[in-house]
């Protein structure tokens, strides 16, 4: 058999792959991408980039209608946007088995929050299922569908940041296909209007008492008895710590957290003296457990925020941890906008102005740390457009003369077009910036619907931006080069003092994105640099203060871009063939 | 084997501990490989981990529990240096990227870095990036580093070489090879 070493999204990916699936749908979102991108590389599975993860949960319930297994992939914040499918699809059920891998970040390595995906899985009364390894992530796919089909159910599938973006050892198998089921229309289970919905409530709460009840003797659900002093309630990667810390102790490890198997966590409960659920953000586990009478040791001793680690366990359990040495102080470093990124040039021009940014998500998001200081606030997905428009509603028009809002071009078409049709219809004065840099940046840098190419790297229709916004009736959009920063501070000036609603859309790709290189590196000249510190104003960790005041600029980090010369009044900053 | 790996975004953390882990792997070991993908990647401290043996269990190596800290940059070491054990060993790329709270002048570059930590910790330097550019591409430097690393790691030279072969693109083997060969010789 093959043993391969894989990050356990790409175990996920082997997994559906291996399950039979035949559709995906996803948006990309840290820490969820790459099981899209590898999942895309298998020839017998259908996979898209959806523009948002509403759209991609309804492309995956489609999928199951008809007859297929299918997947949607998103990050924990994304399943908020799937909500609405998501409840209802509990009520219909599948045909063809559906999985809905979401992954959580505690600890937040690259989002705005710190929800946990299992309190959604038990209000929408949907089964979870829980890996705490690549092998596990791999394999428990199989079952979760099998779940799926058995029950009628969609299945949630939570994955954690460590467990997403960790690599172990996987065994690998081939890949069953899975037939067909036929469709046969049935509006009592597909057409959620009151009389239907009324009905399939009771099947939903049916479905999960039988299913607490079989989940007991769920392989995936396994008690490890050793010595029965102490023993552990876990679940996902927090399994793992436990182990490290106390290989000897008894653990019931849950591979399925929502139902809870409640017969064998009361045999395991009866079984040990001090009983601890660990388990990473809420006490999802803790809290039912307690309120069937039982004593745990949970959320008293460990926090709800961040990640779990051995040492915050063995602190716990021990009082002590190993650590030797003690941590230096040291000057953080925070990530940076990259050196030749276009977003700089718009936060170089909006920090000179003077004006402030309703933000959004995405590496832009980065434009809200000195010495750019232009992003005054950063919600969620596409909430940068409505927030514009709410300040302008509150206060009137002069008091957003000096804002704008910044938005990515993926991220405008997730969900801010929907805020822009909002200020187009309420008659909004604001300016809206799209930081069109051709790409889904953040994430690594995934196609969407403006790019001209699909998630298997197809040629398809690029929507035009420009043209979008002119549909929906906005009168003055117009495109400018990122780097043409005379020209960007012209139009913003023009349109914030303006009394209509503007769209400027400030376009350059990416410069991570492939051959997007300048053929030039930047050059100081110490004897023409007066020192004035201009050139550091934007940001760019090429470039550097040298002890005698003086700037020098890294070449193996430079990227050619040339802003910083822009703003170099003497002519000290040199832009050289390379 | 605790191996900690850390640099700035962007320097090829991930493909040096990648490719320790392959290496590990294909010597019958247990491994975990902890990752950064993300918002973090964008030239902010970044951090893999590396850990094999007989079995492993958490893919992370907690403080104090270290053999081998790998720093691609100077400041990264010290930020670092506190998780390993005691008798544990710093490869460090002597180089310097001025964090943007030091390029803004909201702090400052610590100063004497590697004679610092020197007084506690058994630390090997080298200049990878000079190296690199002497083969003709600065990119190589994560191979120059990793054949320092290597030795201390343990594991035989070819079998070293054989992973990078089946790792690195194609047309960069011979680079990466005589890359990691001149790290290894030091």
């Amino acid at each position: 058999m093959e043993k391969k070493i894989m990050l356990g999204n790409e175990a996920i990916a082997r997994g559906v792959w291996e399950a039979g699936v035949k559709l995906s749908s996803a948006y990309p979102g840290t820490p969820s991408t790459e099981i899209s991108e590898v999942l895309a590389t298998y020839k017998e599975v259908y996979t898209e980039w959806a523009p948002n993860e509403k759209v991609a949960l309804e492309v995956a319930i489609g999928g199951s209608i008809a007859g297929v297994r299918t997947l949607a992939c998103m990050k924990h914040v994304g399943l908020n946007v799937a909500s609405d499918p998501l409840y209802t699809f509990s009520y219909t059920g599948v045909n063809g088995g559906c999985v809905i891998v979401v992954a959580d970040d505690p600890g937040l390595a690259s989002s705005q929050n710190e929800q946990d995906t299992r309190m959604i899985a038990r209000s929408a009364h949907i089964p979870c299922i829980e890996p705490s390894d690549s092998q596990e992530a791999k394999d428990f796919i199989k079952i979760a569908y099998e779940i799926s089909e058995k029950y009628d159910t969609p299945v949630i599938y939570r994955t954690t940041t460590k467990l997403a973006h960790s690599q172990s050892i996987v065994e690998l198998y081939d890949r069953v296909e899975v037939e067909d089921k036929s469709y046969t229309r049935d509006f009592t289970k597909y057409v959620m209007m009151p009389s239907s919905a009324i009905g399939r409530h009771k099947v939903v709460e049916a479905r999960e008492i039988s299913l607490a009840e079989d989940c007991s003797n769920l392989s995936i659900n396994k008690a490890e008895y050793n010595d029965t002093k102490i023993g552990f309630i876990t679940s996902g990667i927090a399994y793992q710590y436990v182990k490290e810390v106390c290989p000897n102790a008894s653990v019931l490890k849950l591979g399925m957290v929502n139902p809870l198997p409640k017969k064998l966590i009361q045999e395991f409960a009866s079984k040990v003296d001090t009983l601890y659920v660990f388990e990473e953000l809420e006490p999802v586990i803790e809290e039912q457990i307690k309120s069937w009478g039982i004593q745990v040791v949970g959320k008293d001793k460990f926090t709800k925020q961040g990640e779990y680690s051995a040492n915050l366990l063995k602190k716990v359990l021990f009082g002590t941890d190993n650590i030797v040495f003690d941590k230096a102080e040291t000057p953080n470093r925070p990530p940076i906008l990259c050196p030749g990124c276009p977003h700089r040039c718009v936060f170089s021009v909006l920090n000179k102005l003077k004006i402030h940014a309703a933000g959004d998500i995405g590496c832009y998001t980065l434009g809200a740390v000195a010495p750019l200081n232009v992003i005054d606030t950063t919600i969620c997905m596409g909430a940068s457009i409505s927030t514009l428009h709410g300040l302008e509603k509150a206060k009137g028009k002069d008091f957003i003369k000096n804002w704008v809002a910044v938005i990515g071009d993926s991220t405008f078409l997730h969900t801010g077009i929907n805020s822009l049709i909002n200020m187009v219809y309420n008659k909004a004065t604001g300016t809206v910036i799209i930081l069109d840099n051709r790409t889904t940046g953040m994430t690594g840098h995934q196609e969407h619907a403006a790019t001209g190419k699909t998630l298997k790297g197809e040629e398809t229709y690029a929507i035009d931006l420009a043209e979008l916004c002119k549909a929906v009736g906005v009168k003055n959009v117009c495109t400018i080069d990122s780097f043409d920063i005379a020209s960007l501070e012209r139009k913003i000036k023009e349109s914030v003092n303006g009394a209509e609603l503007t769209v400027i859309i400030a376009k350059a790709p990416c410069a991570l994105l492939k051959g997007q290189k300048f053929p030039y590196k930047c050059k100081a000249d110490a004897e023409k640099c007066k020192k004035c510190g201009m050139c550091l104003k934007i940001g760019c960790p090429a470039l550097t203060k040298q002890a005698d005041g003086t700037i020098k600029i890294d070449e193996t980090m430079c990227n050619g871009c040339g802003l910083c010369a822009k703003y170099c009044k003497f002519g000290a900053i040199e832009k050289v063939e390379v | 084997m605790n191996i900690m790996v850390v640099g700035v975004g962007g320097q090829g953390t991930l493909l040096t501990s990648r490719i320790i882990g392959k290496t590990a792997l294909e010597q019958g070991y247990d491994v975990k490989l902890s990752e950064v993908h993300g918002m973090a990647q964008r030239g902010g401290s970044v951090v893999t981990f590396v850990r094999f043996g007989n079995k492993v269990y958490e893919p992370v190596c907690e403080e104090g529990e270290v053999d081998i800290l790998i720093s691609f940059e100077r400041l990264e070491a010290l930020r670092y240096a506190h998780f390993l054990k005691k008798d544990g060993i710093i490869i460090c790329n002597d180089h310097r990227i001025d964090p943007m709270t030091v390029v803004i002048g909201a702090k400052e570059y610590p100063q004497g870095i590697i004679e610092n930590l020197q007084k506690e910790h058994k630390i090997y330097t080298i200049n990878g990036l000079e190296i690199a550019k002497e083969l003709g591409n600065s990119k190589v430097l994560n191979s120059v580093v990793l054949g320092l690393s290597a030795k201390h790691i343990g594991f035989k030279e070819e079998d070293w070489l054989a992973v990078i072969e089946k790792t690195v693109p194609p047309k960069t083997i011979e680079l990466n090879k005589t890359a990691f060969k001149r790290g290894y010789e030091i």
